[in-house]
């Protein structure tokens, strides 16, 4: 085994700059997730059929077809269909947001639905509008049960965001990459930048459960 | 005056007609206890009164408003109807005084000062003044009714629904909210109260209404009801609970 650690070195500075690069776009992502994923989550919720299918359907297709196709559905196909240059990363941003507001719809309406139906009875007998009761009454209940499981999608969104580096996205994966084919050396980017995502990780999880202690004090 | 008029109410599950053609009236003041078999409909009867169900044919007014008029607000006329669950359905993310406040404020727009006032003065009737800013959780079973109770008077309800309120309790804990609900009815309270104590439809309701197989079999004052059952499904129903 032949490690050597000090060739990397001046490549430093340029695999650091992926950690921004990454975050930044993982970060619009799960924004853009989050909204998308809560307005899906209240027509899944809803009375009007034609909402609930319409949330129904776009779950089921971006929960059941690879993320790595729609990555490369947004770049290739956008540009091929309507003419205009997609950047890699506003292909990026819409394919991690709207395939992660599926999984956040998801996780909102389970965690809604976990809510004793007592408590929508009870706010309806007390004259509470609608509006009203889920901000006030439900949602606050809810989020005990969905904040975990959000921040288990944030931790899997962060993970897979590696899978830009395919469509040519300068991120932390990719960069690797690069400074993996010039050095002909692969193994000590890689492992350098496993140890950043496994760090950025880490720290989203330790958030996480900080979070959800916080949560159990209020009980 | 009539709190309560039902005409000709029905209402099916898809095809399972739970309520059929039941007509009654509730006058201002008066209790009246509804009992029956279970799966006889009398909850189902409660939670169309307030539209938690909505009727398939026939008519609800409440206080003179009709409530199955397609045009009505349903939030608001939801306003002056209480109802008290047997499982509490307190919000147990609020403390008990929120929890009385959280309506009057939200609904009637009541400032923070006037609606605390009132809900302490509640707690105080209910006996609870002492659990103002305890959370539900650490109330017993017959503590939080009590709180649920509250609650619904916190809207100044013109009328007042109950269903099974002492069904869940432990058996020591019956009486302080069959106490409570005693004062409310002495104070003047129309009330509805779906109940499996015969105790307190005999003492305290003014009038009984059998329901069996989702029709009003049978209704009468208390007194006579018992002791001399018209039908003979009122009268194997008191033959076998009593
Ligand atoms: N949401 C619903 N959907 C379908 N069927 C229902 C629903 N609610 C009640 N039912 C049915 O309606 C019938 C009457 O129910 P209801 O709860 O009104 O009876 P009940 O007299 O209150 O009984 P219990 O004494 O057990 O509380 C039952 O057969 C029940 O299964
Ligand atoms: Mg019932």
């Amino acid at each position: 085994m032949n490690l050597d650690f000090s060739q990397i070195v001046p490549y430093i500075p340029f695999m650091l700059e992926g950690i921004w690069v990454t975050i930044r776009f993982v970060i619009v992502a799960i924004i853009l997730g989050f909204i998308l994923g809560t307005l899906l989550a209240l027509c899944k919720i809803s009375s009007i059929r034609l909402l609930r299918a319409i949330a129904g359907s776009y779950t089921s297709i971006f929960r059941g077809t690879p993320l790595i196709l729609q990555l490369m559905l947004f770049h290739y196909a956008v540009p091929q269909l309507t003419g205009y240059d997609i950047t890699p990363f506003m292909s990026a941003i819409l394919a991690f947001g709207l395939n992660s507001a599926a999984y956040v719809s998801e996780i909102i309406r389970a965690g809604i639905q976990a809510v004793d139906k007592g408590q929508t009875e009870a706010a309806k007998a007390l004259g509470v509008p609608y509006r009203e009761m889920m901000i006030d009454i439900i949602l606050p209940q809810a989020m005990k049960n969905i904040l975990p499981a959000l921040m288990n999608e944030f931790i899997t969104l962060t993970k897979e965001s590696a899978l830009v580096s395919t469509i040519g996205y300068l991120d932390l994966m990719r960069r690797s990459q690069v400074v993996g084919s010039s050095l002909f050396r692969n193994f000590e980017p890689l492992l350098f930048v496993g140890v950043i995502y496994w760090l950025m990780v880490t720290g989203l999880s330790v958030l996480g459960r900080m979070v959800e202690r916080r949560l159990n004090v209020s009980d | 005056m009539l709190v309560i008029k039902v005409e000709n109410l029905s209402k099916k599950f898809g095809d399972n007609e739970v309520l059929k053609d039941i007509s009654a009236e509730v006058k201002k003041g008066e209790v009246v206890s509804i009992i029956g078999p279970s799966g006889s409909g009398k909850s189902t009867f409660l939670r169309c009164i307030n539209l938690l169900e909505k009727p398939t044919a026939g008519k609800i007014f409440v206080a003179g408003q009709e409530l199955t008029d397609p045009k009505i607000n349903v939030t608001k006329a939801r306003e002056k109807v209480g109802m008290v669950f047997q499982h509490f359905h307190l919000f147990p993310h609020l403390t008990v005084l929120e929890n009385l406040t959280y309506a009057p404020m939200k609904v009637k727009k009541e400032t923070k000062t006037v609606a605390q006032e009132k809900a302490r003065e509640l707690l105080l009737k209910v006996g609870l003044a002492e659990k103002a800013d305890a959370y539900p959780n650490s109330l017993s079973g017959g503590q939080k009714q009590r709180v649920a109770i509250a609650r619904a008077l916190s809207m100044e309800p013109d009328l007042m629904l109950f269903d099974e309120p002492t069904s869940a309790l432990d058996p020591e804990m019956v009486k302080e909210v069959l106490d409570v609900m005693k004062d409310l009815a002495h104070s003047g309270m129309t009330m509805a109260v779906v109940t499996h104590e015969m105790g307190f439809a005999r003492e305290v309701a003014d009038r009984v209404l059998f329901l069996d197989e989702g029709r009003l079999v049978e209704s009468g004052e208390p007194i006579p009801f018992f002791e001399n059952p018209q039908t003979e499904r009122a009268k194997s129903f008191l033959d076998k609970i009593l």
